[in-house]
């Protein structure tokens, strides 16, 4: 069922249950924590991610991204990652 | 170069991802099986509060991202509530690692607030009587009870439960139990012959055929929960033919500290001779983890000898456990004698032999210790390390 999310731009994400995200100094790094291991994110994996929790739909996600990162081509990069994220069970969508 | 001591002058040390705070060895269980140090009655005062602070603190500087608060059972300190809120304010992704006696819900609630990310439940043998726990009403009333409460704060459902030759036939009523419970995850795991449970490994070591039993039936169960329960079974060392990639190498992720603040790489690290680990009262971590001659001294390669020096295998193993290597060899830097290519492995499928020779009553045991002061005393006050009895 989960595995083959194809996410819209009306579809609402979120962080898994039991996730945390946060900045690492020490590993200069964006990195998911979960119960007994962690994630280390590449820095496009970040910024992505950053704009995830807290319930965030995928259009604002884009937006949100290309007005950080003007002029780039962001869409299938983004869905690709998110999508991947949610296959790895690190996001979730966001029902209701 | 952030290097001292014996280790190899080559290694780069990154740092440390895990920190395990033991901070109390006292317990209300007396568990067979416990890797807790035999001679824990011998070791000095527990850190206080403000200095688990400053552990927590200084070891998060450094990098440490996951915490385990252990023990003994760690709920016997009442200040852990204050040691879970300056977690969290610190960043820790913090986990509670408990056999649920004195886990009240005026303590729950008290985590959840100060940000206690996971509690890890785990199920003992709580009767001197070695009843199966299953049998026990008491230890199931304690346990529901607490899975309860686990449920209606918004945790997951973790549970860990030992295995051994006493209960591993039970391991589908275990499994059972845990799907009536709503576990999201279940540790079955096997015990690991360290502290009690080396002294009782005559005991507790399983034969192949439990063992090949008790993975069918785990498989079977699999199949039939599907990804509503992840279902983790770690297989005895002493069954497998490579060893353990023990602590992910030697210094290499993971800090111990000890309830009276000696500052370890792993569990058990203390048995070991020849090395002196430093406490966390009078260094601070930065220096116990990069620069302290006992955290460097099994980092890398250059102290392994032969068949780990040239061996393929020794960037995924890292040659196991040096203290399994040091309880059953004398000799720390001697390979796992788990490994099928030890010269010392002998003495693992000699141990495995005896239990396939028990169950055909064909040999006497010790009876069977307690994890209790008396026995730490006891055992404490013997000149040689508690290892069984040799064959």
């Amino acid at each position: 069922m989960t595995e083959q999310a194809k996410f819209t731009d009306d579809t609402v994400l979120d962080l898994a249950r039991y996730f945390r995200f946060q900045w690492e100094p020490v590993q200069e790094a964006y990195v998911l924590l979960y119960p007994e291991g962690m994630v280390k994110l590449s820095g496009s994996a970040g910024e992505i991610m950053k704009r995830v929790p807290g319930g965030t739909s995928v259009k604002s996600i884009l937006e949100d991204l290309e007005k950080a990162f003007p002029g780039a081509d962001l869409r299938n990069d983004v869905l690709g990652f998110l999508e991947v994220a949610h296959g790895n069970g690190w996001i979730r969508v966001k029902q209701d | 170069m952030e290097t001292a001591g014996s280790g190899s002058s080559r290694t780069k040390v990154n740092n440390p991802l895990w920190l395990l705070a033991e901070v109390t060895y006292k317990c209300p269980l007396h568990c067979v099986f416990c890797y807790n140090p035999t001679d824990y009655t011998t070791y000095g005062q527990e850190l206080s509060t403000d200095e688990w602070l400053k552990v927590l603190r200084e070891a998060r500087e450094i990098g440490a991202t996951q915490l385990g608060f252990s023990g003994g059972e760690p709920l016997v300190r009442d200040d852990l509530e204050i040691m879970v809120a300056e977690a969290r304010k610190l960043g820790y992704y913090s986990n509670l690692i408990t056999s649920g006696v004195g886990l009240t819900e005026k303590r729950i609630a008290a985590f959840k607030e100060g940000g206690l990310d996971h509690i890890q439940l785990s199920f003992q043998d709580s009767t001197r009587e070695m009843n199966d726990f299953l049998s026990s009403t008491k230890t199931f009333e304690l346990k529901s009870r607490v899975a309860k409460l686990i449920q209606q704060y918004d945790y997951p459902m973790v549970l860990n439960v030992v295995l051994h030759r006493m209960n591993i036939d039970h391991t589908e009523q275990i499994l059972e139990m845990a799907e009536a419970m709503g576990a999201e995850y279940v540790e079955l795991a096997n015990t690991q012959y360290y502290g009690w449970a080396l002294v009782n490994r005559d005991q507790l070591l399983p034969t192949r055929e439990q063992l090949q039993r008790a993975e069918e039936v785990t498989n079977k169960f699999r199949e039939r929960v599907g990804s509503k329960m992840k279902i983790y079974f770690v297989v005895p060392d002493y069954h497998a033919d490579r060893p353990k990639a023990c602590m992910n190498g030697w210094g290499s992720v993971f800090i111990t500290v000890q309830a009276d603040g000696t500052v370890l790489p792993c569990h058990e690290a203390r048995m070991l001779p020849g090395l002196t680990f430093p406490n966390a009262r009078d260094h601070d971590m930065r220096w116990i983890w990069y620069d302290s001659p006992g955290f460097n001294a099994y980092r890398g390669d250059e102290w392994m000898k032969e068949p780990c020096r040239t061996c393929p295998e020794k960037v995924k193993d890292f040659g196991g456990c040096r203290c399994q290597a040091f309880m059953l060899t004398g000799d720390a830097t001697n390979a796992d004698p788990v490994c099928s290519l030890s010269p010392h492995h002998h003495i693992v499928t000699a141990a495995v032999e005896r239990a396939q020779q028990r169950d055909r009553k064909t040999i006497a045991v010790h009876p069977i210790v307690f994890r209790d002061d008396k026995s730490s005393r006891e055992l404490s006050r013997k000149a040689e390390p508690a290892t069984p009895a040799e064959v």
